[in-house]
């Protein structure tokens, strides 16, 4: 006990320039996500502020959760980001001066002080926690961050673990038939008829004509009676 | 050890606070699910750093879960995004009123 609290009371100067440095990375990928005008430097900086929020995970012994940081946020979503950017086309610029909603920006920013004013007014108050300690287990001391993480996650938490695993085949099933193109979305979607409106015009008398000129072709190769049915 | 924990709870607020301001701020939908990830990881450095402080393993937990359903948040939210962009070319969150009284 004795020893745990000496281990917590000294920060060396190593553990202060670690917090220093991640620190600022954070904050300025976070600060690049808002003000970047082209989507994929925003991607870009949400890899800076996922990488800075692993360094500060590896700072406080959560390593498991730093390799998954890295690997899951910054190695599968924000490529799925920049995936769906360069798929859409829409890795232009966005005008940022423009803004159509005249009072929005300031009354954001006026918003965004008051709420972290709110939350240093309220934890100066109290103390940062309510000193109800080790619920679920013990966090630091001996043994690897990994085993325990397993451990209560295998024994305490085994039911939410499952419902995440029925969650994300939920979410692979809804992101299937979100991005599936059915038949009748392709005929009334814009897109598809800006495709089609050169021909749309005559496309009318050539539908109802051809199939009096096209079907003596397969008609002949094929049986006579099969090619209407083919046809309809 | 680690610095004290208030200093991570501070930069936690500060990075949930921008990201909150960008969601206001932005129009573009990408970008604004960007800010929404953005306050998601201030959160879980929040947890993390409540583990730390009260020594309980359970808050490590908690961030794996809020992974997991991070990660299924973007899958479906970046498809309903493909699906808004497939029927109209650059919406941003402006244009998207169909639900407007």
């Amino acid at each position: 006990m004795n020893t745990a609290i000496a281990i917590l009371a000294v920060a060396t100067k190593v553990d202060i320039a670690v917090f220093v440095a991640s620190a600022v990375i954070v904050l300025a990928g976070a600060i690049g996500v808002v003000v970047s005008r082209n989507p994929v430097h925003a991607a870009l900086f949400l890899v800076l502020t996922l990488f800075g929020v692993a360094v500060l995970f590896v700072a406080q012994e959560a390593h498991f959760l730093a390799a998954v940081q890295v690997i899951v946020y910054a190695g599968a979503i924000v490529v799925l980001f920049l995936f769906v950017i360069m798929l859409l086309g829409v890795d232009r610029q966005e005008n940022v001066m423009v803004e159509p909603l005249r009072a929005q920006r300031p009354l954001a920013f006026l918003l965004g002080v008051i709420a972290l004013g709110e939350i240093f007014l309220l934890a100066q108050g109290t103390h940062w926690a309510t000193g109800a300690s080790q619920v679920a287990g013990p966090a630091g001391g001996p043994g690897s961050n990994v085993e325990k993480l397993a451990r209560i996650l295998f024994t305490r938490y085994l039911l939410a673990f499952e419902a995440t695993s029925v969650l994300l085949v939920i979410a692979v099933v809804g992101a299937v038939v979100l991005a599936r193109r059915s038949e009748t979305t392709a005929a009334e979607s814009p897109a598809a008829a800006r495709v089609e409106n050169p021909l749309s015009p005559t496309s009318e008398e050539p539908l109802s004509a051809e199939p009096l000129s096209a079907e003596p072709l397969p008609a002949a190769s094929d049986e006579p009676h099969s090619a209407p049915s083919g046809a309809r | 050890m680690s610095l004290d924990g208030s200093w991570y709870l501070c930069l936690a607020a500060a990075v949930f606070t921008i990201g909150a301001v960008g969601l206001l701020v932005r129009r573009n939908v990408l970008v604004m699910f960007m800010c929404v990830e953005l306050m998601l990881n201030a959160v879980n450095l929040t947890l993390v750093t409540f583990a730390r402080m009260l020594d309980d393993i359970g808050g490590q937990a908690l961030v794996f879960f809020v992974l997991v359903v991070a990660a299924a948040e973007v899958v479906v939210g970046l498809g309903i995004i493909v699906a808004i962009f497939r029927r109209r070319a650059g919406a941003t969150a402006d244009d998207l009123h169909l639900l407007r009284g």
